[in-house]
């Protein structure tokens, strides 16, 4: 089953080295991860996805808790929450195809960010079912590359 | 007030952690450090010959203190020749701070002589680890070092000192405490749980107190005896856990496992409730983790939250120091007043636990002109009146001595357990001779094993510590060659060292100033060893023993812990072909 798990570590060099390798060293795996400062500076806010049975994610849960470094370990899947993930996606259309690209990045409310004589640079957001279904119909359209952020997650509030 | 260097703030907070005995080894960054020991009457610095040595000295010394070996080491090859020793401590759960050197902090990352990404390097072997940027976070650093080393579950924490920071000066300021905010581990167990615990006891027919490490790492002997009693059930300790329960105590079942007695195995594949009081249900322990006590209820008391349900199903998990929840249940245990309604239950497991005992207790056939390994165990035994301090080196030596010599006492037992690391014991041993002046410390050790950091046997000379080793020479690496016969049909590939002559163990002690001895036959082997005893100098005892000798019970990997091979099983004419591989 696949978890989306909030973790807030200090705000130190070599934490996120210590959670990957956390990860790495026992055999869970991670799917994405991102990191970011939070309201308070010296914290750093992870969000990683991560798969695994009920005992793989209470391991994964525990052994996060117990480096020093690690402040709170919330799994969201417990909790209603809200997820997001942003591409960038460079496409190079045939000519004729250019209108239709255009057309398609309204349709998911994406952003034209760069453009170029022969690309267009389409920013867009959403839970992962979208980023991935955008990334189906531009394909055949001649997707040059893409970069995407990684998920990260919040509680919705007065959710427990 | 005045400034000090970073050095001096080193060994001034040393001082401070009460932590006066130090293993080490110089080095170019180190240099400022070592100086300022030079004039220092307060820390004794203990040269090794290796660091891999002096971190399994400090690890020998914890052990018996309870308290963190410190070891001081350069950068570098002197950083990365500790990993062995902390991967070790780490798995046993053993308090250490090591302080490696590190190049000067401008040109990290450089590939600068002698640079070593060792933070890098033990970040999955240590509890924790610190680079220190700055000369003034010093002294909060090594304070918090300390804190983290000794407090929940203990373990190695690394300091590295970069060679600019160790030369800067600052202002000592010594902290009152310790705060750290993610980290708070739970001490007091829930009472909710704890209330479990004993409910679950009161419906149990057929208990089995399984203790491990923590047991000693909390220091819970006391309790842990009135628990047993108590509730009258029979225990089994681990190899981290000898000593723990009295071995004479009539409760007492021996080590459970691989090598564990039958009497254990059979005891937790059949009780109705495992009470498992600081362990982490190793492998070694459990077998086939699907078969593992599969008809009982599985209590586990902890402090580190990750060691529960991580190999086995626990029905009542319960975390926190066990010396404090040993106590709690003991207090619930005894206001429900319930004793002699176990005594009557369990009479009929204590008569079945009896029977297993005698059934196949450990045993081997004595023989008239080779030296049998185990009977040199039970003689250490009893010309010491088991009253010596034991550390072991890995494999067959260490599987034997933890069979044969029976520990009534806690903290007299010194043996990697979770790593398995040969070449662990005899520097185990200076240090715990170190930590325990007046005591017999005697190193278990196989002819493999001893040659891994042999080179100690000058730190023992030089510093006067009468350490004795007993060396069970069989030629080959043992544990392995067992295997080998058992289940690669003695296809000994590259196990035979050929060491009955090489080296010559004698010898090569004298060169050392270490006095020498061998025996040969089994008549030689009191005379020999009561000898070692009586000189006050360190000790090389050479037995050349039976090299077909095998550790029994044996479970095969992968089995269940009741499917085991017994001693029995040896036909004692058993034709064998040799075929070595050179």
């Amino acid at each position: 089953m696949r978890h989306t798990i909030s973790v807030l570590v200090e705000n130190k060099f070599g934490v996120l080295s210590n959670v990957s390798g956390l990860f790495s060293g026992r055999g869970f795996n991670i799917e994405s991860i991102s990191v970011g400062e939070t309201l308070d500076p010296q914290i750093s806010q992870m969000t990683i996805i991560t798969r695994g049975d009920d005992q793989v994610i209470e391991q994964i849960t525990k052994q996060l808790n117990k480096l020093v470094d690690v402040i709170k370990v919330i799994d969201l899947l417990e909790v209603d929450h809200v997820e997001r993930e942003m591409a960038l996606i460079k496409v190079a259309p045939r000519h004729d195809q250019k209108s239709e690209v255009l057309r398609t990045a309204e349709i998911f409310r994406g952003r034209i960010v760069d453009s170029s004589p022969k690309t267009y640079t389409i920013e867009v957001t959403g839970d992962e079912k979208k980023i991935e279904a955008l990334i189906g119909i531009l394909r055949p359209m001649g997707i040059k590359e893409f970069v995407r952020t990684g998920k990260i997650a919040i509680a919705r509030e007065g959710s427990k | 007030m005045k400034k000090m260097t970073g050095s001096k703030i080193i060994l001034e907070a040393l001082k401070r952690e009460k932590a006066t005995t130090v293993f080490g080894y110089p080095g170019g960054v180190v240099l400022g450090i070592f100086d300022e020991l030079y004039d220092d009457k307060n820390i004794s610095l203990i040269l090794t010959r290796h660091e891999q040595g002096a971190v399994h000295m400090a690890d020998g010394y914890a052990r018996i203190t309870g308290d963190p070996g410190v070891v001081l080491v350069t950068s570098g090859p002197g950083a990365t020749n500790t990993v062995t020793g902390i991967a070790n401590a780490y798995m046993d759960s053993i308090p250490m701070v090591v302080f490696t050197g590190q190049v000067p902090t401008m040109l990290i990352g450089n590939d600068a002589f002698q640079e070593a990404d060792i933070v890098g390097i033990t970040r999955p072997c240590t509890k924790y680890n610190y680079l220190v940027k700055d000369v003034n976070d010093l002294a909060y650093t090594i304070k918090e070092a300390f804190h983290l080393a000794r407090t929940g579950r203990p373990g190695p924490v690394l300091i590295d000192l970069p060679k600019d920071i160790t030369a800067a000066s600052c202002e000592f300021k010594w902290p009152d405490k310790v705060e750290i905010r993610s980290y708070k581990p739970k001490i007091t167990g829930n009472k909710p749980m704890i209330r479990q615990v004993a409910a679950a006891i009161n419906k149990a027919k057929k208990p089995v107190i399984l203790a491990g490490g923590g047991v000693v790492a909390s220091e819970a002997y006391a309790e842990l005896l009135e628990f047993a009693t108590l509730i009258n059930s029979p225990v089994t300790t681990t190899l981290m856990s000898l000593g723990s329960f009295p071995a004479s105590n009539q409760l007492y079942m021996g080590m459970p496992g691989m090598h564990g007695t039958y009497c254990a195995n059979m005891a937790i594949q059949n009780c109705d409730l495992l009470i498992g009081i600081g362990v982490r249900f190793e492998d070694r322990v459990t077998g086939k983790t699907s078969d593992f006590a599969p008809k009982a209820k599985i209590i586990q008391v902890d402090i580190d939250p990750t060691s529960i349900r991580k190999n086995v199903r626990v029905d009542i998990p319960v975390v926190g120091d066990v010396k404090h929840i040993l106590k709690d249940v003991n207090t619930v245990l005894k206001e429900e007043g319930s004793k002699p309604k176990w005594k009557e239950l369990q009479k009929a497991w204590l008569k079945q636990i009896e029977t297993w005992k005698k059934e196949h207790p450990l045993s081997y056939h004595q023989d008239t002109d080779v030296i049998k390994p185990q009977f040199v165990v039970e003689k250490l035994y009893e010309l010491s009146k088991g009253q010596a301090i034991i550390t072991t080196e890995v494999g067959q030596n260490q599987m034997w001595a933890a069979q044969f010599y029976k520990f009534d006492k806690p903290r007299h037992w010194i043996s990697s357990g979770g790593l398995g690391t040969m070449g662990f014991g005899f520097p185990a041993a200076i240090g715990a001779q170190m930590a325990a002046p007046g005591k017999l410390v005697i190193d278990i050790a196989g002819d493999g094993s001893i040659q891994m950091n042999i080179q100690e046997l000058a730190t023992a000379v030089i510093n006067k510590l009468p350490v004795k080793i007993a060396v069970l020479n069989n030629q080959y690496l043992g544990m392995v060659r067992q295997w080998q016969e058992l289940f690669f049909e003695e296809r000994y590939s590259h196990t035979f060292l050929d060491s009955h002559m090489i080296p010559d163990f004698v010898k090569l002690a004298e060169s050392y100033g270490v006095v020498g001895l061998r025996a040969s036959k089994p008549s030689e082997v009191e005379p020999l060893i009561k000898e070692a005893f009586k000189v006050k100098k360190p000790v090389l005892m050479d037995f050349v023993c039976d090299w077909k000798e095998k550790v029994y019970p044996m479970v095969p990997a992968g089995a269940s812990i009741d499917n085991m091979l017994l001693y029995e099983a040896e036909t004692k004419d058993k034709k064998r072909k040799v075929r070595v591989v050179k």
